[in-house]
């Protein structure tokens, strides 16, 4: 990022609400926890403690958050499920921000004929049910390694961002600069890589804090379909699989879980909505998955 | 607007034919078939006999013409798993989705709709900034948890609903008219509620945004300017003006709402076209299987189809150009 890009971030932050200061704050506890999970965790991962005494016991103070059936620590496993939850989520954003900026930059500069071929085959792939068919494949091809489930989360993901950037990328290609940087002599891979990009960055941020959100959302239903991540991995949603079918008896290993799905959910949204206020106030019309496709009719 | 009619059905076809090849390819490439589940009393001459019956022993190529083939005269194949043709197990399957979807979208498009004008006609509120925060909240949760915090809540342990199933499976046969009726509504209140409630904090979110959109337009200072008061300009030129965009939301809100129904479903036990997907998944029954998938993509493509002409009927400045 170049030093513009760490200015502009710094004043970003500056105008942030103190509730998306906070919703920041819950994403780095949770990060922070996940990451130093071998030496917070009060347990080893996986561990179980007692399964004849042990099993299925409600909060204590030993347990802050119970023990699942198996007598194993259900706050050890949400430090532990975090790691595998946010990095899977984070990744395959990244893999879909990625994919998503290049395609949307490409069709959005090109224009013309390239454009509306592009955009055409972005609305049949958006007409494509994305949890059906990823539980489809996914079942069908269990056991899925973690990459590959990655790669298939990531790759169903980018038709959002690649809309927002190809319509940036439109009204980029017409500004005094960019116009200016042509008239010099940049070629279409220059004008791409120097103007158009950096310009975007912010509507990509912005989506992409969004679809963390929801990523983690969908591979919690895949987990908990028992066909996201494969022991001995543990997710948060893995945790709701093994538990649901005995949680009128013991809550506590589904409720704990849950919320931290949804508190990390929740704080990636609040951030989401309120860096699309600050970084780009009228830009990002609605909310990035729900967009309409702004006039392709006209 | 005939012909653009005629090329969005061209396209819609197109679409359909590429999305069932991707999934026949995906479907049919995975380890396994339908006969491949264990159980010792099948000798492996029986699985090799029922594989040639059923056409499982053919070439993949060959497969999948005759798959087209049949697919083309509306012939959907044989389930294995459910012992009908595909068609019958959908058409069981599908009324009932359609049935739970339909009630959520309109309930959710009321309430969203509603909830938006609730925000933007006190903006700046705190009443305004907390129902912000419940559409954001609800947002957040996942579908499938919901789904079963409101069957804890509802049906154990504050027991004023039943568990699962489209209506009672062993006294709705028994039961008059009326009774029936209403064991059909009581049924459905915790399935629809959870899709409701997740769809509904969608619309809210997006209609607020393009009724804030709208707000600072020209066309609002001249309504308020000719003394207007502000619930008629909200009502009279805001809401109709915001609302048009909202007709492809419908459109676009369809896979979540489906991908949405399918956890609904299982953990309801409603048994539609996610509970179906789910069963035939599990059995390897690829015919089912790849028309789940394909009728799920049909009803998105069908109902963007249905939003952007409605777009075009709504909007009179998109009929000129």
């Amino acid at each position: 990022m170049s030093a513009d890009g760490v200015d502009r971030a710094r004043r970003a932050w500056a105008r942030l609400s103190p509730g998306a200061r906070a919703a920041a704050g819950v994403i780095a506890v949770f990060a922070l926890a996940s990451l130093l999970a071998p030496w917070l965790a009060p347990y080893r991962v996986g561990q179980q403690i007692d399964i004849v005494h042990l099993a299925s016991l409600p909060p204590s103070w030993a347990h802050p958050f119970g023990t699942d059936r198996y007598s194993r620590d259900v706050f050890t496993r949400i430090l532990y499920g975090g790691r595998v939850s946010l990095s899977i989520a984070t990744l395959a954003v990244v893999v879909s921000a990625t994919v998503g900026t290049l395609y949307g930059a490409v069709a959005g500069y090109a224009g013309g004929a390239v454009d509306t071929v592009m955009m055409r085959v972005i609305d049949a792939l958006l007409s494509v049910p994305r949890v059906l068919m990823l539980i489809a494949v996914l079942a069908l091809w269990s056991p899925v390694p973690v990459a590959a489930l990655v790669l298939l989360i990531g790759l169903t993901g980018w038709f959002d961002i690649a809309r927002l950037v190809r319509a940036q990328a439109l009204a980029l290609r017409e500004r005094e600069f960019v116009v200016a940087a042509r008239a010099l002599g940049a070629g279409p891979a220059r004008i791409v890589r120097r103007h158009v990009l950096p310009n975007v960055l912010g509507p990509v941020i912005v989506a992409g804090a969004l679809a963390v959100g929801n990523v983690i959302v969908l591979e919690a239903g895949l987990s908990f379909l028992g066909i996201g991540v494969h022991e001995p991995l543990a997710s948060w949603g893995m945790m709701f699989q093994d538990a649901t079918d005995q949680f009128v008896s013991a809550w506590w290993a589904v409720i704990f879980p849950g919320a931290a799905i949804v508190a990390t959910v929740l704080a990636f949204n609040t951030l989401g909505d309120a860096l699309r206020d600050v970084l780009d106030p009228r830009q990002l019309p609605g909310h990035a998955a729900l967009e309409p496709p702004e006039t392709a009719h006209g | 607007m005939g012909r653009r009619i005629g090329a969005r059905i061209v396209q819609a076809v197109v679409v359909l034919w590429v999305v069932a090849t991707l999934a026949f390819i995906l479907i049919h490439a995975a380890p396994g078939d339908p006969f491949g589940y264990d159980a010792p009393s099948v000798t492996p001459a029986v699985r090799a006999h029922w594989r040639h019956l059923y056409g499982y022993d053919r070439p993949l190529g060959t497969q999948y013409v005759l798959w087209l083939r049949n697919l083309a005269r509306g012939d959907l194949g044989y389930s294995v798993s459910m012992h009908e043709p595909v068609r019958d197990a959908l058409a069981n399957a599908l009324p009932r989705t359609l049935y739970l979807m339909g009630v959520a979208v309109v309930a959710s498009f009321a309430l969203g709709i509603g909830l938006a004008l609730f925000q933007v006609r006190r903006l700046g509120t705190r009443r305004a900034r907390w129902a912000g925060a419940v559409a954001l909240f609800f947002y957040s949760l996942p579908d499938f948890w919901l789904a079963l915090v409101l069957l804890l809540a509802f049906a154990y342990w504050w027991p004023i609903l039943p568990a699962g199933y489209p209506v009672d499976m062993v006294m709705h046969g028994y039961m008059a008219p009326w009774p029936a009726f209403v064991d059909r509504l009581r049924h459905l209140v915790l399935p629809a509620l959870t899709l409701t409630l997740l769809t509904t904090a969608a619309v809210a979110r997006f209609q607020r945004q393009e009724l804030l959109d709208v707000l600072p337009l020209d066309f609002v200072r001249t309504a308020r300017a000719k003394g207007l008061d502000e619930r008629a300009v909200i009502r009279r030129h805001v809401l109709r003006n915001a609302l048009i965009p909202t007709i492809t939301l419908f459109g676009l809100a369809l896979p979540a709402l489906l991908g949405g129904a399918v956890f609904v479903e299982k953990i309801y036990a409603w048994q539609g076209m996610g509970w179906l997907a789910i069963s035939a998944i599990g059995m390897r029954d690829y015919p089912l299987v790849l028309a789940a998938v394909l009728v799920g993509t049909a009803m998105v493509v069908l109902g963007n189809l249905v939003a952007d002409l409605a777009y075009v009927a709504a909007d009179p400045r998109l009929r000129v150009g």
